[in-house]
């Protein structure tokens, strides 16, 4: 990638007796990303964040930071810290000591020493805590010891392994914003593991997306979103309707592809005349009237009302599954709700359909 | 150049360490590991060994040789030994298990708030001294001991009883009591781990307490009675203070002519094969009663 | 329901009964102001342990089961405190089958232990002294100090020691400075009951010692003589005693540090 990369993975493999955890995974960070591993639990993204921690080795391919290779070096020798899934709060030592733990080794004056804990207390807004047991703190306040206790040795990468996965949902949602302004305020690259795609959108610069130890695609929030490179990612981040269609010719930069019971269509694709493709719609592309348009036609199986939006199961005639459709409740009055059994109509603006390779 | 060969080895050993959870839990192993196997298999090790040689006068004589075993299991003194030393040691483990299990249901299933002070009582007894405890019954059953002086100044008896010390009888009891606190451990930790509400689940599906106790607790806590009886039999078949202390001629155990053989007789090789052979002998009887309540645990349904 | 726990509790208040009642004629007649051990008392006397405290044999016999006891404790902690970390943290091949090896000697009569390390230590040539009796107490105690510290060890997060390498701190500081403060609840439990082990046994001591005796050899060898009785007792109910308040002791600490991290586990 470009000389902007820090931490470079390449090509790391990594075996567990027979399961490969990690397969030939390649991704380049960049100084200062917020760049988030995302997948199911069991995708390999926690092993390989322990590969770059140092706590796992890779079997093969190397591991390097600012261009050094770090492949085998132990953790207290990289220039990275770790914030662990269970925070590991060392019970025997108050907040002070907790925080203070990796700055004993500095051999800094009593002084300095005693400015950089405040200041780190004072950044995870904890100041007066300093005293308090490990036993003593709610997991919010664990969560920001374990973060402060990272930070305040100046990482140059910070790893973060589920931080936010044992808070609850509206401390998890404060936290994931306090977390994003930390990062942008500090300036340190963030490497952020997390199975939430929720969370790992609203975070990150980019996103790796993982899936039984294989990187499927790293991109940006946005692209990943709108233009997923296969149907994994397509099924993994939001929700997703998928037609069956086949390229019956091509027109320079477009396929005219034949989607059975959507009909014929235009799109832009690289796919070659003859090949079968998967299309990818997403339910809140889709747009409902039970006026009769120049359009897809179906049946309303079951509609619910969720508040701000309205759910829908349409069944269109030569489907096998149901169309998912997702619409604003937006105005007063929501005259748009539909009811079971009413035929209705769906319309999609152009380019809303992503063509994707099918496996 | 072999410098740097060196060099480029100890990295690579450095590298696979690092690596290798095996190898880090091994090195922290070793020096357990090296211990045990130079005082614990090297010694049972050389006693095997031992037991298929010969006493010659006051040389050994080393040609291999079943002759021990033949006079260890064909002697008829020697026979009755063993059949002794079982007979006592079963009926000790017997009477310790049944002792202890409800003890030890007790405070798995009773004792809410006070049960630390309950299992330091029963835990005390453990740890001290067991010649001790083994004393205070000598102490108890003798022939002006407790039993028959307190008997006596209360004026029930006019003769001190002479069948209470010096027996198989006084073995067991006294075996009973210094080995009844390595019962109740193991039972009452597996009856701490059962599931509560597996016994609510049965309640719910029509079971009254006494058929819980059978279908539910009983065989859930198997594996505390096993490891309980087997922890009670093993060593109390070689016990030598007991049955020297309180038993008397009647009550001679098999480690006591083992002893013997050691110490006054100087015959090594036959207190070897006599120690092998006892050991044998209670490993298959242990294999076939946890076999034996395996299966019987397995019919229950 | 009721009724059945009522009579529980009478049998667990029997069954103490019969564990402690036994042990505590020997405190009794200790103060007893006679030679014979027997009903009805005859007055209160402290003689037998003057008795006691006045006969060099027995200073030096107790002196020798501190030495001994001390040593065993430490090698035997020392050398359970690697080998629980090994197999409660890492996956060692065959650590199932090594810990079943090293908790061996619980399942082998004490003579056969004795007899074994006697043979040994006899074919190469090593003379018995105090040093074979602590060898031979060693092997005795390394199972129960292992048991000690699994136990501890377990529900470890292992992220803590892994938080203090990444940290900056290596493996041995991480030991010095993680490690060690969270197990040291298990690590003076194991001392003292492997100490206590240690000084309770008699049978192997009785093997491998040479001329110089541990305590319980010389109470051994005074029971014996009928008129030594009294101030046997007295040495016995002074042993009680003190092994009692060691053992709870130890218990409290280890419980203490099992409650600690309870709480801690709460309060994630």
């Amino acid at each position: 990638m470009s000389d902007e990369t820090y931490l470079n993975i390449d090509h790391v493999t990594k075996r567990f007796g027979k399961v490969l955890a990690v397969n030939d995974a390649q991704i380049a960070i960049r100084r200062g990303e917020f760049f988030s591993l995302l997948g199911p639990s069991g995708c390999g993204k926690t092993t390989l964040l322990r590969m770059i921690a140092g706590f796992e080795f890779p079997d093969a391919g190397e591991i390097y930071f600012e261009g050094m290779r770090m492949t085998d070096e132990p953790p207290h020798m990289r220039p990275s810290n770790m914030v662990f899934q269970s925070y590991a709060i060392f019970p025997h030592l108050n907040v002070f000591n907790n925080i203070a733990y990796g700055l004993r080794r500095e051999r800094l004056a009593r002084a300095e020493l005693q400015r950089r804990v405040e200041d780190a207390l004072v950044m995870i807004k904890l100041d007066g805590f300093g005293p308090r047991g490990a036993n003593e703190l709610s997991g919010g306040q664990r969560q920001r010891v374990a973060l402060a206790r990272a930070l305040v040795r100046r990482p140059k990468v910070l790893l973060l392994d589920e931080p936010l996965g044992a808070l609850d949902r509206r401390l998890r949602e404060a936290m994931q914003i306090e977390l994003r302004a930390l990062q942008k305020s500090v300036g340190i690259t963030f490497v952020f593991v997390t199975h939430d795609q929720e969370e790992a959108l609203s975070m990150s610069d980019r996103i790796a997306v993982m899936s039984a130890g294989q990187v499927l695609q790293i991109a940006s929030p946005r692209e990943l979103y709108e233009a997923p490179n296969c149907r994994e990612v397509a099924d993994f981040i939001g929700q997703m309707n998928f037609f069956d269609g086949k390229v019956t010719g091509r027109d320079g930069g477009m396929a005219r592809i034949d989607a059975g019971a959507l009909g014929m269509m235009e799109i832009e694709t690289g796919a070659s005349t003859g090949a079968s493709v998967l299309l990818a719609l997403r339910p809140e592309k889709i747009a409902l009237s039970a006026a009769a348009t120049n359009s897809v036609k179906g049946t309303v199986m079951a509609a619910a009302y969720l508040g701000e939006r309205s759910h829908y199961n349409i069944d269109v005639p030569g489907l096998n599954e149901p169309v998912s459709v997702a619409t604003q409740n937006v105005g007063k009055i929501a005259s748009q709700g539909h009811e079971p059994g009413d035929t209705v109509h769906m319309t999609w603006p152009p380019g809303a359909l992503v063509v994707l390779p099918r496996d | 150049m072999a410098v740097a060969a060196k060099g480029e080895m100890t990295a690579r050993l450095a590298h696979f360490y690092r690596r290798s959870e095996g190898a880090r839990g091994l090195a922290l192993l070793s020096p357990t590991m090296l211990i045990m196997l130079a005082a614990l298999a090297a010694p049972m090790a050389l006693l095997a060994l031992y037991s298929f040689w010969t006493q010659e006068g006051y040389a050994l004589n080393t040609q291999f040789s079943l002759a021990q075993y033949g006079t260890s299991l064909g002697r008829q003194t020697y026979r009755a030994l063993f059949y002794r030393s079982i007979e006592i040691s079963s009926a000790v483990t017997l009477i310790t298990v049944l002792l202890a299990y409800p003890m030890a249901y007790f405070v798995a299933f009773r004792v809410e708030r006070s049960k630390f002070v309950w299992l330091i009582l029963l835990t005390i007894p453990f740890w001290t001294s067991y010649l001790l405890r083994v004393f205070a019954w000598k102490v108890i059953l003798g022939y002006n001991g407790v039993i028959n002086s307190g008997l006596m100044s209360l004026g029930l008896i006019h003769q001190p009883l002479e069948f209470l010390l010096y027996n198989p009888i006084a073995v067991v009891v006294t075996l009973a009591h210094a080995w009844a606190p390595f019962a109740i451990l193991p039972i009452y930790v597996n009856l701490e781990k059962i599931d509560r509400s597996l016994l609510e689940a049965a309640a719910d599906l029509g079971d009254g307490p006494l058929r819980r106790f059978c279908r539910i607790t009983f065989p859930l806590s198997l594996p505390g009675v096993i490891a309980a009886a087997v922890m009670i039999f093993v060593p109390t078949t070689g016990d030598y203070v007991t049955p020297t202390l309180v038993g008397g001629s009647d009550g001679v155990m098999i480690a006591n002519i083992i002893e013997v053989q050691f110490d006054r007789v100087g015959n090594w090789p036959l207190g070897a094969a006599l120690a092998m052979a006892s050991m044998a002998a209670v490993g298959i009887l242990t294999l076939l009663f946890v076999q034996a309540t395996r299966a019987a645990a397995a019919r229950i349904r | 329901m009721r009724s059945q726990g009522a009579g529980l509790f009478a049998y667990a208040i029997v069954y103490l009964a019969f564990l402690y009642v036994p042990v505590l004629f020997l405190p009794l007649f200790s103060f007893n102001n006679s030679m014979f051990i027997a009903f009805p008392l005859s007055g209160f006397t402290t003689q037998w342990y003057s008795q006691m405290w006045a006969d060099a044999a027995v200073s030096h016999a107790l002196f020798n089961s501190l030495k001994v006891g001390a040593a065993a404790a430490l090698v035997s902690t020392m050398l359970a405190i690697p080998a629980a970390r090994a197999l409660t943290r890492y996956r060692v091949p065959g650590g199932a089958s090594m810990l079943a090896f090293v908790n061996l000697p619980l399942f082998i009569p004490e003579i056969v232990l004795g007899i074994s390390l006697l043979i040994l230590l006899n074919a190469t040539a090593i003379p018995l002294s105090l040093l074979t009796v602590a060898l031979g107490h060693i092997v005795v105690c390394v199972p129960f100090a292992i048991t000690v510290l699994v136990s501890r060890f377990e529900g470890f997060d292992k992220s803590l020691e892994e938080a203090s390498l990444d940290l900056g701190e290596n493996g041995w500081m991480t030991f010095w400075r993680v490690t060690f403060p969270l197990a040291l609840p298990g690590i003076v439990s194991s001392l003292l009951l492997s100490f206590m082990v240690s000084f309770d046994d008699f049978l192997i001591a009785y093997f491998l010692a040479g001329s110089d005796v541990t305590l319980p050899i010389y109470i051994w060898g005074q029971l014996r003589f009928p008129y030594k009785l009294p101030s046997v007792l007295a040495l016995g109910a002074f042993i009680l005693f003190v092994s009692t308040v060691l053992v709870v002791f130890a218990e409290w600490v280890r419980s203490r540090g099992l409650d600690h991290r309870k709480h801690k586990m709460v309060g994630a």
